[in-house]
């Protein structure tokens, strides 16, 4: 497997700490590693190892406290919260497992949203989610809120949202947390087809591993450290 | 983010809470609504006194017989007026006065066919109508040489035409006053209502000489209860004062530390009092109405503090998408800001409205200004900048990780 040039995460010695009452609760401690561009990566681990932590760190939602890192080349942690604002809406999509849709908005307002942060006009923007709702099957249902879907059927909105903007990367945060077998099923489908067709790198949390097993690497959490790091392909050897 | 998509965001979550918007509103809208209502109650008030003011006659003294010292008035009643006529010709000749009018004021019955009515006569001279500024609706003013010889002949105002003749033209007519014929040679126009209240058309005018040998009996002869007096200017007023001090005290060889057997007042001076007290009250109906108009957007401030608490996970998911700070910050202001002045909106119309009915039903004098208007509108806008800021910063404020969390 060849490995491209630059990568598109570069994380060194990454630490975070969080004040608590009895001091400092140190939630990474020291995570050093490097995504490539179109890669489809699972973090898993127990709760409380740190992977949502890491997670918030690289969806730019959250600073370190020591260590950098670089997205594309650019350091992340010299940036103001309004220039990691426009980060994360032009190059990145989220995927949450409560969907995080704005209830009292429909199908397309939701996941026009994003558009209207990046300054698109209504017309415009309205044109655009159409289209990403047809992509991910809800063409039909774009003036349904967020209550008249099923769970899935309100996955599938939020997945619309993050590739709104089309960004190049999407993190998944235990994106089937919420869904039945069959319907985790589809949602992960359509995700190793976006990977695969369309090259969007993709970094979900997960702590099952047959939702862990679609990813070509695995990279494992514990107490705020990488303990494991391997391809797919190399576990299936 | 464009402004429209702001406007559009703010006007949405306005309309998904249509009762609460409306209670919110409601603060401002009470409160515009008594702005514009007290102003225009106050407003009223103030041309009404302006009018009145005007009808009095600009730049006047009246110069009363007798002395108001220090402990009081002190001028008996039957004591004869110290005034003369020659008094009132030699204050005409001051450099700096315009009209001087001896007056001899009484009541008197008057009867025209088989009709009566009771008003009161001023005798004086044609200077009077100058110095009150007094046109005629038809007929003339009486002459100096009418004042010389004692003619019977009167002026009569508005209400007394109206009582006496009815539609009938009185110019021409003989009525009696006091039993003494008198021939009717005009009619003033209508002034309406004095400062003190009293109902300024409802009187009659005669030679002095003519009420006073022929109405008051008077034994007195050339002698005035008071004289009034136009200066040139408002400029000139104190200058004429002492002038007329001087003059007087000099005629009526009053020696240095005597008192003065005259009192010389500035009614101007009093009727911009009248006028500052006006203006007062209307301030005050006004501060106090600007007071709701504050609790109105204190209102606002608590709903939208509340709005931000029960948002945070939306500001969350914005945030996470791709809001900036200053983006939340602007929805949340709009927000508050289109609450303001919408209620500003309706508080306007009520306001305006209420203005129109009371003017009709209370018959109060009322006044819509412009100047009303604008500063309603400008102070919503302000109180909806002021009471928005502070939750708009709040929600602005928040972590997105945390607002992500919360629920």
């Amino acid at each position: 497997m060849a490995k491209p040039a630059a990568p598109l995460i570069e994380v060194v010695d990454l630490e975070k700490d969080y004040p608590t009452g009895a001091g400092v609760f140190q939630a990474l401690r020291g995570v050093s590693l490097s995504i490539a561009e179109g890669e489809f990566v699972a973090i898993m681990g127990a709760s409380g190892s740190g992977k949502s932590t890491f997670m918030n760190l690289l969806g730019c939602l959250d600073r370190p406290t020591r260590g950098s890192y670089h997205l594309d080349g650019q350091d992340v942690s010299r940036l103001s919260s309004d220039q990691l604002a426009a980060l994360r809406n032009r190059e990145i999509g989220f995927v949450f497992q409560g969907f995080n849709l704005l209830p009292k908005l429909t199908a397309l307002d939701n996941v026009a949203l994003p558009l209207m942060y990046a300054g698109m006009g209504r017309e415009a923007r309205r044109r655009q989610a159409q289209a990403m709702l047809e992509r991910v099957g809800l063409g039909e249902r774009s003036h349904h809120t967020p209550l008249q879907l099923s769970g899935g059927q309100q996955q599938r909105v939020a997945i619309a949202r993050a590739l709104a903007t089309r960004p190049r990367i999407i993190f998944a945060d235990e994106p089937t947390g919420n869904l039945d077998s069959e319907t985790s099923r589809q949602v992960m489908g359509f995700f190793s087809q976006l990977n695969r067709e369309e090259g969007i790198t993709l970094v979900l949390v997960t702590h099952e591993a047959d939702i862990a097993a679609y990813a070509r690497r695995r990279i494992r959490f514990q107490d705020g450290r990488v303990i494991e790091d391997v391809a797919q392909a190399e576990l299936a050897a | 983010m464009i402004f429209t998509s702001l406007l559009e965001t703010a006007w949405h979550a306005l309309t998904t809470h249509r009762m609460r918007s409306f209670l919110t509103m409601l603060g401002m809208v009470i409160g515009v609504a008594a702005v514009i209502l007290m102003l225009a109650i106050g407003q009223g008030a103030q041309v009404m006194v302006r009018g009145a003011i005007e009808s009095m006659g600009s730049n006047l003294f009246i110069i009363m017989s007798g002395a108001v010292s220090s402990g009081g008035a002190r001028v008996a009643t039957g004591d004869a007026p110290s005034l003369t006529f020659d008094d009132a010709d030699a204050i005409r000749e001051l450099p700096d006065i315009v009209a001087s009018a001896p007056v001899s004021p009484g009541g008197a019955q008057l009867i025209y066919g088989g009709v009566n009515w009771n008003t009161s006569v001023y005798g004086t001279t044609p200077d009077y109508a100058v110095v009150r500024n007094w046109s005629m609706a038809s007929g003339s003013f009486f002459s100096d040489a009418d004042v010389r010889r004692g003619a019977r002949v009167a002026v009569i105002g508005a209400v007394v035409a109206r009582e006496l003749f009815g539609d009938e033209d009185p110019v021409g007519k003989i009525i009696r006053i006091k039993q003494a014929p008198f021939e009717v040679i005009g009619v003033l126009a209508s002034k309406g209502q004095s400062l003190d209240g009293r109902d300024q058309d409802d009187t009659v005018l005669v030679p002095i000489s003519s009420a006073q040998q022929k109405i008051f009996s008077n034994t007195l002869r050339n002698r005035a209860r008071f004289i009034m007096v136009q200066a040139v200017s408002e400029k000139r007023m104190a200058a004429a004062e002492t002038a007329i001090n001087d003059l007087l005290r000099s005629r009526h060889r009053i020696g240095v530390g005597q008192d003065d057997d005259f009192t010389v007042r500035n009614l101007t001076a009093l009727a911009e009092t009248a006028a500052s007290t006006t203006r007062i009250m209307s301030l005050l109906l006004g501060a106090i109405a600007a007071i709701s108009l504050v609790v109105g957007g204190i209102g606002i401030m608590n709903i939208m503090l509340v709005s931000v608490t029960e948002r945070t996970r939306e500001i969350g998911i914005r945030m996470a998408i791709g809001a900036r700070r200053r983006d939340v910050l602007w929805q949340f202001l709009i927000e508050a800001l289109t609450l303001s002045l919408i209620g500003c909106g309706i508080g306007l119309l009520l306001g305006i409205g209420g203005a129109w009915l009371v003017g009709r039903l209370a018959g109060l004098p009322v006044a819509v200004t412009a100047a009303s208007v604008l500063l309603a509108v400008g102070v919503s806008f302000l109180i909806g900048v002021f009471f928005g800021f502070y939750p708009a910063r709040r929600a602005a404020g928040l972590d997105p990780i945390d607002a992500l969390r919360s629920q």
